[in-house]
């Protein structure tokens, strides 16, 4: 399948689940928000997010059983994904969302915050490979 | 009244999207984002799809009163940007353009095993568990509380 077309579909299915933990649940997919609420869960909060946590984890090994190369092997060494991690897990709580909540969600309902919060993480992951790169790696 | 069985297909098909789309192979996600190198624009059509996808169902869903399982469906209380937003979003993209992980991907990695993952995931756990004792005592000190994140 060529990479244009596979994307396209993946974002179809990315959207699909989407909309049917809005349709069930009455949530938005955010995965930092569902994740970072199962650290300090509300009454009634940590069942359903436990499960699609659980949901993704068994999703992550069906993918290695059918498609062995969709998952790939890690670029960043282990001190930059330490930093990397706090970076996302700290960013994304005080941003209220991530590339799914913001990125998906929130644009699609045609979301200002959310359009402002995609173009920024956009611009400084975009602005992190090229000093990576081109700068520090050059 | 809440599914644990749905709520699981939904992140079954989540993750599956994630792997289909090519999110969880983080030197795919390093070359989109490298628009000085080998571009790769492919991701962009991730977006296009999960938004249009999800923006036609989500039209369709809310023409329900309520969700399925009950309960009420989410309202946003804040519309503008403010310098939170932009200050974790800048925050976010740093450490997504480090590592080539964004959340999704990377707990749908974590069944593979890979060491660096792991310390990815076991560091954006604990710098969420940062940012909610940081907010905490904010709060206490400035008695400022800020609206619920919807999710």
């Amino acid at each position: 399948m060529h990479p244009f077309v596979s994307a396209l579909a993946g974002g179809v299915l990315i959207g699909a689940a989407s909309a049917l933990l809005l349709l069930t649940h009455g949530r938005v997919a955010g995965i930092s928000g569902i994740v970072g609420g199962l650290l300090a869960p509300a009454r009634g909060e940590l069942g359903w997010r436990a499960a699609f946590v659980a949901g993704l984890v068994g999703g992550g090994l069906l993918l290695r059983l059918l498609s062995p190369g969709a998952i790939g092997a890690p670029v960043a060494g282990a001190g930059a994904a330490i930093a990397a991690g706090l970076l996302v897990g700290f960013g994304s709580r005080l941003g209220n969302g991530c590339t799914s909540g913001h990125g998906v969600c929130g644009l699609s309902r045609g979301s200002i915050r959310s359009l402002a919060a995609t173009l920024t993480f956009m611009a400084t992951a975009a602005a992190t490979v090229f000093v990576a790169r081109h700068v520090l790696g050059a | 009244m809440k599914n644990p069985i749905l709520a699981a297909l939904s992140g079954l098909l989540f993750a599956l999207g994630l792997g289909l789309a090519g999110m969880t192979d983080p030197a795919k996600v390093l070359a989109f984002l490298d628009f000085a190198g080998a571009w790769d624009p492919s991701l962009a059509f991730v977006m296009a799809g999960g938004m249009t996808t999800y923006g036609l169902a989500r039209l369709l869903v809310l023409r329900r009163g309520a969700p399925v399982l009950g309960g009420s469906f989410p309202t946003f209380p804040k519309t503008r940007p403010d310098a939170r937003l932009l200050a974790g979003a800048a925050l976010f993209g740093i450490g997504w353009g480090l590592a080539g992980w964004c959340p999704g991907p990377a707990v749908t990695s974590i069944g593979a095993g890979a060491d660096h993952l792991l310390l990815f995931v076991g560091a954006m756990l604990a710098g969420m568990g940062l940012f909610h004792a940081w907010e905490k005592r904010r709060q206490a000190r400035t008695g400022v509380v800020e609206p619920a994140c919807p999710t």
